[in-house]
């Protein structure tokens, strides 16, 4: 009897930690706002991307690349449980180039203490911005200055994902007497009518830990491979020959569908 | 008692002088009067309200060289205010270092009401226009930023823009916005036609002007329809039957229905607008009547208005109905307009 009084007591006890150990799990959640980096580390298949070195597209044409310009926006943290945190729209836009070490990475300030596993964002410019009114359109999106280069003025609107290069491929340019190769790709919907919509929303997933945001603390980092040469194969092998030059043309679809897929988180760092 | 007669005239004069001075700076701005007979603009002017330093200074980019990359060439130079702010005697554009473009340059008028621009409607937004022609290399081969630059540095623009805007800070939003203030202004609804359509007393038409009107509704108002005198929808209308030089609409949509599709242009001032079409075919209005009664061409996208029943092409026009039509075009001119010193460089 008295054996059966102290084993329910141990499990009382026992009840009464798992519980308090419960307990402690859920008022551990964080309050408060802390930072996230995300850094978009170009690749060229499992190697670094260098401007002006040689690597092979999946087709098989050799190929130096001149530019790499994207834009990124509406960037989006997810949490384990499924609850998301939004950027503020107007925060949330970024022109990462090749050439300018300082324009891939990006912080976000202000973000919901948590950890987050997921990463979502829209490669391009969304078509609300895209239709904007002149005045609301500065910084990175100011077709005279931040978006030089990335904005279509006969054909209003953003190039959301700028490729060139040279390639022995490639047809012989009489300006610059180079055999260049020039992926630019854009068209958000259309304004009035309707054009190709070329936007991808990207959902990338941590591989195994999350970043934990927290107040007053050294921000995480995702830390993004976004590999060039995706753009040419997946599902269209693209042959640069064929198809040296695509603008916003019907062949840029192919383009669109081919660098969905060129992001991939490859870790998380946590400080 | 002369002496004071003489004195008392000598001050009416000068009253009466001093008032008539006062009415001609009193011709305060007037801004933009919408004509009754225009439906509401599509262009938010509550996000750029007109002013009048607004307007000068717009009306001072347009015609300011410095927007070319050789200092050559100005907006009024291919956009000529006696010619509808048209290019005359141009079938296609003359720009920078005597580059010809591929399209002939359309008449600046009634810009508040149209939904897109160009003759493929690539651009949709009046304030996005000049970084187009800024930026093209046949037409001033400049870059925008750099325009920006050489307004920042000028003696005078720093100013202008503050009168406009409140202060001096030259931005994209501010030059482009400034221009369209300018654009928008050209509102032209003072033709004969316009009068008569809003029964302005005194306001006739000719009879020939009338029947013409009539050949008009029944026959080329389904394309060129409403107050603006065009649908601003796209259509070919089969001046060319292959398009490779120039595929219109589909360089935009990339839909193949619209490959040879163009925007059809309104017919205000028409008359003054020659050379005609996006290519700058046709010299004359006669030229182009002959042209919709027997000289359609066939191609695949051809607008079905142009196919008979029967399957012979093009609308027919006897040659009495075209001399109507030819005195309602004229109808359509507005010499107001056309002489507007307000607008004229
Ligand atoms: C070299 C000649 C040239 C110059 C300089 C030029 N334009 Fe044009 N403009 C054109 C041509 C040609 C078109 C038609 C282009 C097309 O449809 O692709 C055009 C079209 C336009 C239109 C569209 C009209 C419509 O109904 O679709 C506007 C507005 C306009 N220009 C304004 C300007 C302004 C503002 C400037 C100066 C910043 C300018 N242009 C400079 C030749 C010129
Ligand atoms: C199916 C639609 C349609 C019909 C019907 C039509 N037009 Fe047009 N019109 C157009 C289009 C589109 C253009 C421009 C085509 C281009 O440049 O390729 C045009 C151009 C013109 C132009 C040249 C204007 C300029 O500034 O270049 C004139 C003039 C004209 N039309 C008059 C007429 C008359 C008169 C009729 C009736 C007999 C008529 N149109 C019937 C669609 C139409």
């Amino acid at each position: 009897m008295k054996n059966i009084k102290i084993s329910f007591l141990v499990l009382l006890a026992f009840v009464f930690v798992f519980n308090a150990c419960k307990d402690d799990e859920k008022t551990e959640t964080v309050t408060g706002f802390g930072s996230v980096e995300i850094e978009f580390d170009n690749q060229a298949g499992d190697k670094s991307l260098v401007l002006g070195n040689t690597y092979k597209t999946a087709f098989g044409d050799t190929v130096k690349f001149t530019t790499f310009n994207y834009y990124i926006s509406n960037i989006v943290f997810g949490k384990a449980d499924g609850t998301t945190y939004t950027v503020p729209k107007n925060e949330s836009y970024f022109l990462c180039k090749q050439d300018d070490e300082t324009t891939r990475a990006i912080t976000i300030d202000n973000v919901p203490a948590g950890d987050y596993t997921t990463l979502s964002f829209v490669v391009g410019v969304d078509s609300a911005k895209s239709v904007s009114a002149i005045g609301e359109r500065t910084g990175v999106l100011d077709p005279a200055t931040g978006a030089s280069g990335m904005y279509w003025s006969w054909n209003s609107g953003y190039i959301f994902v700028k490729v060139e290069g040279t390639s022995p491929a490639a047809p012989l340019d009489a300006g610059s007497g180079e055999r260049i190769f020039q992926y630019h790709t854009g068209l958000f919907g259309g304004y009035n009518s309707t054009t190709l919509n070329n936007l991808k929303t990207i959902k990338l997933t941590a591989p195994d830990e999350a970043a934990e945001v927290r107040e007053n603390h050294e921000a995480p980092h995702f830390h993004l491979y976004v590999d060039v040469l995706q753009m040419f194969t997946s599902p269209t092998n693209i042959s640069i020959a064929e198809n040296p030059y695509s603008h916003s043309g019907a062949y840029s679809k192919t383009v669109a569908d081919n660098y969905a897929d060129m992001f991939i988180i490859d870790h998380v760092h946590n400080h | 008692m002369k002496k004071l007669l003489l004195f008392s005239w000598f001050l009416t004069l000068l009253l009466l002088q001093a008032c008539n001075k006062d009415e001609n700076t009193k011709t305060s701005f007037q801004g933009i009067v919408l004509p009754a007979n225009y439906p509401a603009p599509v262009y938010d002017l509550s996000q750029n309200p007109v002013t009048e330093a607004g307007f000068t200074l717009g009306k001072r980019l347009f015609y300011e060289r410095l927007l070319s990359r050789d200092t050559t060439i100005s907006c009024g130079d291919c956009h000529i205010s006696y010619a509808a702010f048209s290019h005359p005697d141009h079938a296609t554009s003359h720009g920078i270092d005597n580059l010809f473009g591929k399209r002939n340059a359309p008449a600046i008028q009634n810009m508040l009401w149209s939904p897109t621009f160009f003759w493929d409607g690539g651009v949709p937004n009046l304030d996005l226009v000049p970084l187009n022609a800024i930026q093209n290399p046949v037409e001033m081969d400049e870059t925008p930023a750099h325009v920006l630059e050489k307004l920042r540095n000028h003696p005078a623009y720093p100013g202008l823009f503050k009168a406009a805007y409140g202060t001096d800070e030259i931005n994209t939003a501010r030059f482009l916005q400034a221009l369209s203030q300018f654009m928008g202004m050209l509102v032209s609804a003072n033709s004969p036609y316009n009068q008569y359509v809003r029964k302005e007393p005194g306001a006739v038409l000719s009879v020939e002007g009338l029947a013409g009107l009539e050949v008009f509704t029944a026959k080329c108002a389904t394309c060129h329809s409403g107050a603006l005198l065009t649908d601003y929808q796209f259509h070919n209308n089969g001046i060319l039957d292959d398009f490779s030089q120039d595929q219109g609409r589909f360089e935009i949509s990339t839909f193949q229905e619209d490959i040879g599709k163009f925007k059809t242009p309104s017919l205000h001032n028409v008359a003054v607008t020659d050379p005609y079409m996006h290519n700058g075919k046709f010299k004359t209005l006669r030229s182009v009547l002959d042209h919709y009664s027997s000289g359609v061409k066939d191609s695949p996208t051809l607008d079905p208005r142009l196919r008979q029943a029967d399957g012979t092409l093009g609308i027919p026009l006897s040659a009495e109905e075209k001399n109507y039509l030819i005195a309602f075009l004229n109808s359509l001119t507005d010499e107001d307009f056309l002489r507007d010193v307000r607008f004229a460089e």
